[in-house]
């Protein structure tokens, strides 16, 4: 087992603007941990990720392949770096990377590269288009929908939901549609930009609760911290939270993870129903949000957490979270040294250490 | 369950400073209070019977009993509108 004075932990995700990813969070987290003391690597897919600059956050920096380039892109670009800069963990943070690591996880182990990802069916199952299996399968009640794929059947969604409806993405983008009309022009909308089968879904007035949690994979929540939002920004991001306690929802949470058996990380979007406040299941999203800074200072340090299942340690529940914590986002300017822009631009890599070196070096010179 | 046990669950589960702020755990929403519902809402939490509530209110704000009646009348509705206390608490 690798020792936690020599860890390096590779982290994804290192976007920081309005609608951040969450890798910032996610290595806040790790660094603060007192068993951690050893490095981070971060894994960005542009140069101009605001994370890749932070002092304080990544050590080193290496420029990542999109998923959409294979799995095998993404394992070729991990062993190059692994051969640079030996990881012990990765902790992917983006819906659109896990099916890749989630593939390649057990090549990773074979060099010595540990994760802890959610099953390829628990992944595919928390999907907008099988979200209803959930209910179906498993008991978990969550908002009435179908997928459709023909403009057609837009026109006889009456049958079966009462307006407005949500139109949704099978990966993202969920719009409101109050009559037959609108509901079509949103479909074509979204099957442009998101493709078929697009997911229409019953609409549900309440208030929405945020739940970053983290899952054994046997049934067992090792934590978990609801979240009410408390400003939003104009695409509907948490800009500021705070932590809320209920006992129904506690309740709610413990079942429903007991039968979806998620391992790893999630997010949970949890409706409660104005007309008859029951408790329902809207969203699924595979990794932690970027709001998850918010558990740690609020007493659960879960991204921790899961380098340490990770590394196949036992790791007790979380001890309880202190209620009415508040979270609130702020945007600072980072200034970057044209050096380090070009070692990443140029070279898809960067050595903070030997950056921030050379630094010192040019202050002293001056 | 009965009205008075989940009069306990609910107002039990409010944090009210001294200063009036207002914290529901359950739903995450705040408010400020002002003397006025500071002073009831406190009552309510500490097991006053909805009945002791004006007398209590006359006698701490030096108000005539109908003034109290009727600000203790508005201000459980508000509670009931919020969500904070159960139906029954907030009809008497």
């Amino acid at each position: 087992m690798a020792d936690p004075q020599t860890l390096t932990v590779a982290v994804t995700g290192l976007n920081a603007t309005d609608n951040p990813a969450p890798g910032v969070a996610v290595i806040r987290a790790i660094r603060e941990a007192p068993g951690f003391a050893g490095r981070i690597v971060g894994l960005a897919y542009d140069a101009l990720d605001p994370g890749n600059y932070l002092q304080g956050i990544a050590d080193a920096v290496y420029l990542m392949p999109y998923p959409s380039q294979g799995a095998e892109a993404v394992l070729d670009r991990l062993l190059y770096i692994h051969a640079r800069t030996p990881l012990d963990v990765i902790v992917p943070t983006l819906d659109a990377e896990l099916p890749a690591y989630i593939r390649i996880a057990d090549q990773l182990l074979a060099h010595g590269i540990h994760t802890f990802l959610p099953s390829e069916e628990g992944f595919a199952r928390r999907s907008k288009a099988r979200f209803h299996e959930l209910q179906d399968k498993l008991g978990i009640p969550v908002p009435k929908s179908r997928t459709i794929a023909d403009s057609a059947d837009v026109f006889r969604l009456h049958e079966e939901f009462s307006y407005p409806l949500m139109v949704k993405g099978q990966f993202y983008d969920a719009y409101l549609a109050h009559s037959p009309m609108e509901a079509e022009a949103l479909f074509q909308k979204v099957r442009a930009k998101w493709g078929l089968p697009v997911v229409v879904q019953e609409f549900v007035a309440g208030e929405e609760y945020d739940v970053v949690a983290l899952g054994d994979g046997e049934g067992g929540l090792l934590g978990a911290v609801p979240m009410r939002k408390m400003q939003l920004t104009d695409k509907g991001k948490a800009w500021g939270g705070i932590t809320i306690a209920d006992p129904a929802l506690e309740r709610f949470l413990q079942e429903a993870m007991s039968r979806l058996k998620w391992r790893g990380p999630l997010e949970l979007e949890v409706m409660r129903a104005k007309k008859d406040g029951r408790l329902l299941l809207l969203e699924i999203n595979p990794r932690f949000p970027a709001w998850v800074y918010l558990a740690v200072g609020a007493g659960q340090n879960l991204p921790w957490a899961v380098v340490e299942l990770a590394l196949g340690r036992k790791v007790a529940p979380l001890p309880p979270y202190r209620v009415g914590t508040l979270f609130l986002r702020h945007s600072h300017d980072v200034i970057c040294p044209l050096a380090d822009y070009e070692n990443l631009s140029i070279h898809g890599e960067l050595h903070r250490e030997v950056a921030d070196a050379e630094v010192e070096g040019r202050g002293n010179d001056a | 369950m009965s009205a008075e046990s989940t009069r306990e669950r609910r107002l039990g589960h409010l944090a009210l400073s001294e200063s009036g702020f207002l914290f529901d755990p359950s739903s995450g929403f705040t408010y400020s209070l002002n003397p006025t519902g500071t002073h009831l809402l406190r009552q309510l939490i500490g097991g006053a019977a909805v009945t002791e509530l004006g007398p209590r209110l006359a006698e701490a704000f030096e108000v005539t009993a109908e003034e109290a009646a009727r600000d203790v009348a508005e201000f459980l509705q508000q509670l009931r509108e919020l969500g904070l206390v159960p139906e029954e608490l907030a009809r008497g």
